[in-house]
């Protein structure tokens, strides 16, 4: 590395590759070599920016210079201006939406102003295939210091001091689930990595493995000594196959480097990692179902107690986190656990990551602290509503989590504020709802999504949830009363009550948490058979204005029902019963004639 | 221990005690679905999955399965508050909104855990009757008929298949709402592993799973004037049959069952322990033939040699052990021998020819009916058992022929088939062949009367048993497994060498031996029954005059007159067969 000069970073996640910037690379690379600096200037295919509105990008250091919204053919010019000539770019520089300015620096946004990045500390910033980056980065000092500075309740204890708490969804206090899994005596006992990221739009953790796939690692590593654990195990969704190739490469790396292994840096501690591939289940994501799969059985959840520590993989003591709780690790242990629970609230430490997506204008990876409001998040980092429209609600905790109105835009998030506010943390899923979505849409596309991935196995939620989902049906077709909400909303509380797992007992909440918000929407739906927000076609009518339409015949041309009729130059009507609400005559009119009601 | 509260009462309980065993500790009847609990046979299904067991327990968010729910010290429990209670009644009306309305057609009707349910819950309309139905294409194999619109996902039928037997057949597909058991690649269960032990349909709480019925035939094969139609029956039979009359479990209905039979309009009513005598004159020779040979240092000789009576084991080492087929017995099950010798000796005897002579069995078995369909048990393809139907199938022909059968009178079974001795009777429990074996064999090997026939080393339930009897100079090492997963351990343990060699080994398919066969009347999980009926087998057996199969007069005339000896060329011909390899999965 002595003689390069200058990096230029390409974002190498998922989103940022399909938008072709792997060929950002190769014409990076091949123009770089054409202008004889392949010695000095090292293109690195980086992990996830988060700042996916605008990727594909490119970032070029020591200047911090943050290109957006590159495209293979802007190569030769990056390479002519900025890394000979040294003149940045600045068609391809970010635009601040309010004062038109150019900012090349990202840390001058205001969609990374607000963010603290932790667990994304590493990503955008190293090249997650180079170990040795890694190191560069103080990668492996947290497991030498556990390793040689402390005992393995000492290293429990860090944890349980930092208040960090599983950022999969439950919240468990780490520090405690790892105490417990210490206390069980066995001749085997399991660390377990759940790289199952399963909720919709969520995709911190496989950004984190894209992006910084050591830290994972040494955290592993660091957990199988503080819990008397030799095996490792990281159960990942074989749909993301950048974050398991580079997992693969940096477990190699990391093996041939002495950082796994056995007497890991000259210490007593021996401890390796093995990948299982998931075959998609959201269901596995629970950690009994996950268990279970991995030992290849049906992916589905067992009755707790016993609970993973006691009786896990393979019937030994096993210690379940997420990629993002373990990415917080290292960093815990070079800071310090003051440190890490001087940021967050009180029963919060730390940040959380959040997707944010859906009606707002800077979707992509967003790292905050815990205690940032959601006005923060969704106005300052999102950069607001799109097209100006009214916000309505954010969606957060995915599948399992709720609606938080605007009355909630200004509550600090933490775990236990979500909850009281009838939503959930999650995984970190967070999708911003304008005036336009129908909420008995978003609370069924949601009960959609569960019992398409309901295990089956337990009654409530494998019959429930199909039942509250056919009631949903009913009611966006306007053919549902005021009972039926009752009914539902007392089947939700029963599926919650007697669920097996969480994901049955937490399936219910999308529906729950919109009728408690918006009640007055699904009274609309049942009482006057109208959606306010004009998503529920069957509520739905296309109708022409006979004073505006000119009798052009354009709409009853593109009908594909044949549901439009007319002379020409005369008003013209559809005809409801054939009207298929697919819009095309909306789309088509170009005298404003047609409108939705 | 552990104390806790249930509805206000306090009860001391083990540790490790459910919540569900602590209530029944106080005669609180919590319903139950999913769970079975026969754990004196190893067949603990714990899913936890139904739900209809739910209940309160202080301090906790949700409501907890009192099945799967360890106690706790000081726990607070409620068994019937307004949140249970509601919560029980809409799972049920859950299941039932995914479960086919036709109870009055249903094979499982009377016998049904789920209609039992919604009784118990009144029932009377269901608030989630729901859309489209999830429709599965209908199973009949020979032997079950599986029905998947019925199945609840309790599991129990996974459990006895994979947990329990070891054979895999069974297994979750789909999700979610689509989830059934089914087998792998939704294949038949013909073309399946599956033994047809039956232990899935003799646990399955609703009509999901049930037996391939075959009484109409018995039917209109009676009413046929061109037929000579003969019944057998089993010995695990008589031990369980009253059961579908109100007896108590345990009661013998030997007398009865004959007087039935006799009534229903059969020409003959035999016995298949007639059959079980002459099986243990077949297999005990075959036993000392091959004890003999190992002693006199033949290194050809197969030891230990293998029970060959039981038609799910027979499948189960063709798919699982196929290079194991010399070793078992080649005897013939007493079914097949009952068979063989009533559609030749018989049909002979009656100046008949086969085809005229219909041959019925009675079994407390399902993998009989697929037996009895082997291709190899026919000539020409006239079977040498027509029809084999179980112990409930014959409870209902009773009851279809308007027979009261409480008050019928103490029969007897015909001759020359019917004549049988104790030996035969044990047959019916796990242990009893090799007992039975044992009596013949180590009077043949000293050429003196046992002073006592009873070897109780042999008898109990325990899944695995080994026993060591001095006969003579030599010690027998002999084995017992019933339930197809003990088969397997006991078999891989031997491969492995890790047990001291054995000379025999009995091995019965389903819990208990056939007593708890997949065709006995349904125990619903009372391990209680399946005691009795063993200790009834064992009482059948005392009150016999004869308990030594050599000693049964017919058996000694049928070698005199017909087969000449034992292991004979006729013998060969027609008592003994052999094994297929079949595929492992």
């Amino acid at each position: 590395m002595a003689n390069v000069r200058m990096h230029v970073l390409v974002c190498g996640g998922t989103g940022c590759t399909s938008s072709r910037s792997l060929e950002i690379v190769d014409a990076l690379r091949a123009e770089i070599k054409a202008q004889g600096l392949a010695e000095e200037v090292k293109v690195v295919i980086a992990g996830c920016f988060g700042f996916c509105e605008k990727g594909p990008i490119v970032k070029i250091s020591p200047d911090n210079t943050f290109y957006v919204q590159v495209t293979p053919e802007d190569a030769k010019e990056i390479v002519a201006e900025h890394i000979v000539k040294g003149r940045k770019v600045s068609r391809l520089l970010y635009v601040d939406p309010k004062t038109t300015e150019h900012i090349s620096d990202s840390k001058h946004m205001d969609f990374y102003k607000k963010q603290l990045r932790i667990a994304l500390r590493n990503c955008g910033f190293l090249d997650p295939e180079n170990i040795g980056e890694y190191i560069a980065r103080d990668g492996y000092m947290a497991l030498g210091k556990a390793l040689f500075e402390m005992t393995p309740k000492e290293v429990v204890d860090e944890v349980k001091k930092s208040g960090l708490r599983g950022r999969g969804g439950g919240g468990f206090p780490t520090g405690l689930k790892w105490e417990i899994a210490a206390s069980y005596k066995a001749d085997q006992k399991y660390v377990i990595c759940n790289a199952d990221e399963g909720d919709p739009g969520a995709f911190m953790d496989r950004s984190v493995l894209e992006g910084d796939p050591h830290s994972i690692i040494e955290a592993m590593a660091i957990c199988g000594y503080a819990i008397g654990a030799s095996k490792g195990v990281v159960y990942i969704r074989a749909e993301y196959p950048l974050a398991v190739e580079r997992l693969q490469k940096a477990i190699v790396a990391a093996r041939e480097t002495g950082l796994l292994g056995n007497n890991i840096l000259g210490s007593d501690f021996s401890f390796d990692i093995d990948m299982y591939y998931g075959a998609g289940a959201f269901v596995c994501g629970e950690e009994t179902a996950l268990i279970r799969s991995l030992q290849s059985e049906r992916g589905e959840p067992t009755s707790k107690p016993p609970f993973p520590a006691e009786s896990g993989f393979w019937g030994k003591p096993s210690n379940v986190n997420n990629v993002e709780t373990f990415a917080n690790i290292p960093v815990i242990f070079l800071k310090g656990a003051e440190w890490f629970a001087s940021i967050g609230t009180a029963k919060s430490k730390g940040t959380k990551v959040f997707a944010l997506a859906g009606k707002v204008n800077n979707v992509g990876l967003v790292e905050v602290p815990m205690g940032t409001t959601l006005r923060e998040v969704i106005f300052d980092i999102g950069g607001g509503i799109r097209n100006g429209k009214k916000f309505k609600a954010a969606q957060t905790g995915g599948p399992s989590g709720g609606c938080l109105t605007e009355k909630f835009l200004d509550t600090p998030i933490d775990y236990d504020n979500l909850i009281a506010a009838g939503s959930m943390m999650g995984s970190g899923g967070m999708i911003v709802l304008d005036e336009d979505d129908c909420m008995v849409n978003v609370a069924k596309f949601y009960l959609g999504f569960t019992v398409e991935e309901s295990c089956g196995k337990c009654t409530p939620c494998r019959v429930g949830n199909k039942r509250m989902l056919e009631m949903l049906e009913k009611i966006s077709e306007g053919k549902a009363t005021e009972k039926d909400l009752g009914r539902l909303r007392e089947l939700a509380g029963i599926i919650k009550d007697t669920s097996l797992c969480g994901l049955g007992q937490t399936a219910p909440n999308p529906v729950l948490s919109t009728l408690d918000n918006f009640y007055d929407e699904y009274l609309a739906h049942v009482r006057d058979k109208r959606c306010p927000a004009g998503k529920c076609k069957s509520l739905m009518q296309y109708v022409i204005d006979p004073a505006k339409c000119k009798g052009c015949t354009m709409c009853a041309k593109v009908c594909p029902a044949g549901a439009i009729s007319g002379k020409v130059k005369e008003p013209h009507v559809i005809n409801q019963d054939k009207c298929v609400k697919c819009g095309a005559c909306f789309a088509t009119c170009k005298f404003g004639a047609i409108s939705k009601r | 221990m552990i104390n806790l509260n249930i509805d206000g009462k306090y009860v001391k309980v083990p540790k490790g005690a459910t919540i569900l065993d602590a209530a029944k500790q106080l005669g609180i009847e919590i319903p139950t679905l999913c769970h079975l609990d026969l754990h004196d046979l190893g067949v603990v299904n714990k899913a936890a999955s139904c739900r209809i067991c739910v209940v309160e327990v202080k301090g906790r968010r949700n409501l907890a399965p009192a099945c799967a729910t360890p106690v706790t010290e000081g726990m607070e429990v409620h068994t019937n508050t307004m949140r249970v209670l509601n919560a029980r009644k809409t799972v049920l009306e859950l299941l039932l909104s995914d479960h086919p309305k036709d109870c009055l057609t249903c094979a499982k009707s009377g016998q049904c855990d789920l209609q039992d349910l919604a009784e118990r819950f009144c029932l009377r309309e269901n608030r989630y009757e729901g859309g489209a139905q999830s429709t599965y294409k209908k199973d009949v194999s020979p032997a079950i008929a599986r029905d998947m619109d019925k199945c609840i996902m309790c599991r129990r039928c996974e459990t006895m298949c994979n947990d329990v037997q070891t054979v895999g057949a069974l297994s979750g597909v789909n999700r979610g709402f689509n989830a059934v058991v089914a087998p792998a690649f939704d294949m038949p269960l013909e073309e399946s592993v599956c033994t047809f032990c039956g232990q899935c349909v003799a646990v399955c709480p609703t009509g999901a799973l049930v037996e391939r019925d075959y009484s109409w035939q018995v039917i209109e094969a009676i009413a046929d004037p061109d037929k000579v139609v003969v019944v057998q029956t089993a010995p695990a039979v008589r031990a369980a049959l009253g059961e579908c009359f109100g007896m108590e479990p345990g009661t013998l209905v030997t007398g009865k069952m004959a007087s039935a039979l006799r009534q229903m309009g059969f020409n003959y009513v035999f016995d298949t322990d007639f059959a079980a005598d002459l099986t243990i004159m077949e297999e005990g020779a075959e036993l000392l033939d091959r004890i003999t040979r190992f002693l006199s240092g033949d290194k050809s000789v197969r030891l230990p040699i293998l029970t060959s009576c039981c038609p799910a084991w027979v499948k189960f080492f063709e798919h699982q052990y196929p290079d194991l087929l010399d070793v078992p017995s080649t005897a013939k099950s007493p079914q097949q021998m009952f068979g063989a010798i009533a559609k030749n000796y018989l049909a002979e005897k009656l100046g008949i020819p086969r085809e005229k002579l219909v041959v019925v069995s009675v079994m407390p078995c399902l993998a009989k009916k697929y037996e009895c369909a082997r291709p190899e048990f026919a000539v020409n393809g006239n079977p040498d058992v027509d029809i084999s139907i179980t112990t409930r199938e014959l409870a209902h022909l009773i009851k279809r022929a308007n027979i009261d059968f409480m008050s019928l009178p103490e029969g007897d079974f015909d001759s020359p088939l019917g004549e049988s001795t104790g030996a035969a009777v044990i047959f019916g429990t796990t242990g009893g062949v090799i007992e039975a074996a044992t009596r013949t064999a180590v009077e043949w090997l000293t050429g003196k009367p046992l002073d006592d026939v009873n070897f109780t080393a042999l008898r109990g339930l325990e899944g695995c048993r080994e026993a060591k009897l001095k006969v003579g100079d030599l010690e027998l090492h002999i084995g017992i497994a019933h339930e197809l997963g003990n088969a397997r351990k006991l078999l891989d343990s031997i491969r492995a060498g890790t047990v001291e060699p054995f000379h025999a080994i009995e091995i019965m398919a389903c819990p208990g031996g056939c007593i708890g066969g997949g065709g006995q009347p349904y125990h619903h999980g009372e391990m209680e029954i399946i005691r009795k009926r063993a200790q009834a087998i064992y009482r059948e057996d005392e009150g016999k005059t004869r308990r030594k199969s050599h000693e049964n007069p017919d058996i000694i005339k049928l070698y005199e007159e017909y087969l000449g000896k034992p292991l004979g060329e006729k013998s060969h011909h027609l008592l003994h067969t052999h094994y297929f390899k079949r595929h492992k999965i």
